[in-house]
């Protein structure tokens, strides 16, 4: 249609038509949206470093979280009976008696009576080696591990214990676990709280960050907005295009948070042996994310990448209001 | 086909800066809108494009009274509407080729079945070598023929043009007012805004004039 009116155009007019012929066509259609602009770089930006400080600061929260509970799982399935030497007391007799009842004890899987070099041994670090034990009245310990999934009457060990062994004590180390469980539990709850402000500081950021960038892009909203775009069309365009920015920057962010926790193990390794380091390693276990700490990450770039989208999308529909 | 009944239009709260606009655009018409610097063409072509919503007055265009259109509704009147702004209003980050041809992008057709004419008509409008150029490095003349360009290419059923010559040659001027007369032949109503009396006098069309906020119409 187009050719027919411009050959009936010539007609009217002799004057040449000054142009090359030939010209190759582009070959790739350019995006709606201008791909590239500096606003969509700094928000790249800030979408990967909030997402890096929310992956750390929730792999954090789910490490202290994953270990804490294992540790005291850990230490719930043990109890420590104690027998303190007394007058006249044969040490070596009430171990053994004490061993038999706790052996034959429903929900006990394995009693381990301390011997008396072993017990010298925990005693090392306040008296020093080479300790003469036969010459102090050092208590004697078994350490009583507890079936897993089953729940022990502890009571009536401790009563069976106290009524038939002379000094015997039973400790469940309860009173301990529940001020570490109160410890851990309040470290948990910091976690979470600062990991609700850093999405909540992350999503206005990046609410801004986003605000930011589409202000460069209002021509294009009104040019297309003009020649007869429906603003569907126009949201939909700055909504993928803002999706897969910030999918980019999320991906980077989390990438890199992942990649510190990957090289936290190595690390590790090589200062294992340093006193501070394996008091590190005895309170917080293992330092991997496991797969719920990279499902949580995946799920923060996914979120983060969609608030830029609905963003961009409620930007759009204001800008088309405003023209 | 475009009907303005007692329009009025006043920014903010300031004097009435078009007032008491009476007057019909027929289908096939041909005419041109001017008046001095400052009498108002290009806050009537944004009345008549919907750019603005007049504060009093009725507009009826294509049948519609555009006081009741949604979204959607409004998009689908502007895809029958061509403008050339005076401002060119080309998307820096597309090719020449590819900013003519976004009227039918944004409608969803496929490259392959516009392609034809795009490249036609650039060369018609002289831009058969800058297909591939962004606006960033064309020039004044060859922006405002890319634009008249875009505004064409879909063949609407009404043309807006405001001063659409204003940067070209005489003789180019003269090409591309044929091409709008060829256009208005085909059956689209054009409305050209401009004050080169030079440019009416050539042409024997309708001349709607502006001058102190009124319009005054020449048959």
């Amino acid at each position: 249609m187009i050719k027919k009116l411009i050959s009936r155009a010539r007609g009217v007019i002799e004057t040449p038509v000054a142009s090359a012929t030939g010209a190759p066509l582009p070959k790739v259609e350019s995006s709606i949206v201008p791909p590239q602009s500096i606003g969509g770089r700094a928000l790249m930006a800030v979408v990967a470093i909030m997402t890096f400080l929310a992956s750390l600061t929730t792999g954090g929260v789910m490490l202290v979280r994953a270990n804490a509970a294992e540790w005291q799982s850990e230490v719930l399935r043990e109890v420590t009976i104690q027998i303190r030497p007394g007058t006249g007391r044969d040490l070596d007799a009430a171990v053994r008696q004490a061993s038999d009842i706790a052996r034959g004890f429903p929900g006990v899987a394995g009693v381990r009576p301390y011997s008396r070099q072993e017990s010298a041994r925990l005693l090392e670090p306040w008296l020093g080696s080479g300790l003469a034990v036969d010459d102090l009245p050092v208590p004697r310990v078994i350490v009583v591990k507890l079936a897993s999934g089953e729940r022990p009457d502890i009571a009536a060990l401790r009563a069976a214990l106290t009524e038939k062994v002379q000094g015997a004590t039973l400790d469940d180390h309860r009173g301990w676990i529940d001020r570490m469980r109160a410890i851990a539990d309040f470290v948990v709850l910091g976690g979470i709280i600062v990991l609700g402000l850093v999405i909540a500081a992350t999503i206005l950021s990046v609410n801004f960050a986003t605000r930011g960038a589409m202000a460069a892009n209002r021509p294009v909203i009104e040019v297309l907005h003009f020649i007869g775009a429906r603003d569907r069309y126009i949201a939909g365009q700055f909504q993928r295009h803002f999706l897969w920015l910030g999918l980019k920057g999320g991906a980077i962010g989390g990438a890199a948070a992942i990649l510190l926790f990957a090289l936290i193990t190595p690390i590790e390794a090589i200062i294992r042996g340093n006193a501070g380091a394996d008091q590190f390693a005895a309170l917080f276990g293992s330092l991997t994310m496991g797969w719920g700490g990279y499902a949580v990450v995946l799920l923060q770039i996914v979120l983060i990448a969609a608030v830029a989208s609905e963003t961009s999308r409620r930007t759009v529909n204001q800008t088309i209001a405003s023209i | 086909m475009v009907r303005f009944e007692n329009v009025g239009l006043r920014y903010g709260m300031g004097q009435e800066v078009l007032r008491d606009l009476t007057f019909r655009i027929e289908p096939k018409s041909f005419q041109f809108l001017t008046g001095p610097s400052g009498a108002g063409k290009t806050s009537l072509l944004k009345l008549l494009f919907l750019s603005l919503r007049p504060t009093r007055g009725l507009i009826t265009l294509f049948n519609r009274d555009t006081s009741t259109l949604n979204g959607d509704g409004l998009a689908a009147l502007r895809q029958r509407i061509g403008i050339v702004f005076q401002d060119f209003r080309l998307l820096d980050h597309m090719t020449t080729y590819e900013n003519v041809s976004l009227p039918f992008r944004i409608m969803g057709r496929e490259e392959s079945s516009y392609r034809t004419e795009v490249v036609e008509l650039l060369q018609w409008v002289g831009l058969g070598d800058r297909m591939w150029a962004l606006p960033p490095v064309l020039s004044g003349g060859e922006k405002q023929r890319a634009a008249i360009a875009r505004a064409v290419i879909a063949q609407p059923n009404l043309l807006l043009a405001d001063e659409p010559t204003g940067n070209v040659d005489p003789s180019l001027g003269k090409r591309l007012l044929y091409l709008f007369l060829e256009l208005n032949k085909a059956g689209t109503s054009v409305v050209i805004a401009t004050h080169d009396i030079a440019l009416m006098d050539q042409f024997d069309a309708r001349r709607l004039v502006l001058h102190d906020g009124r319009l005054h119409l020449y048959d």
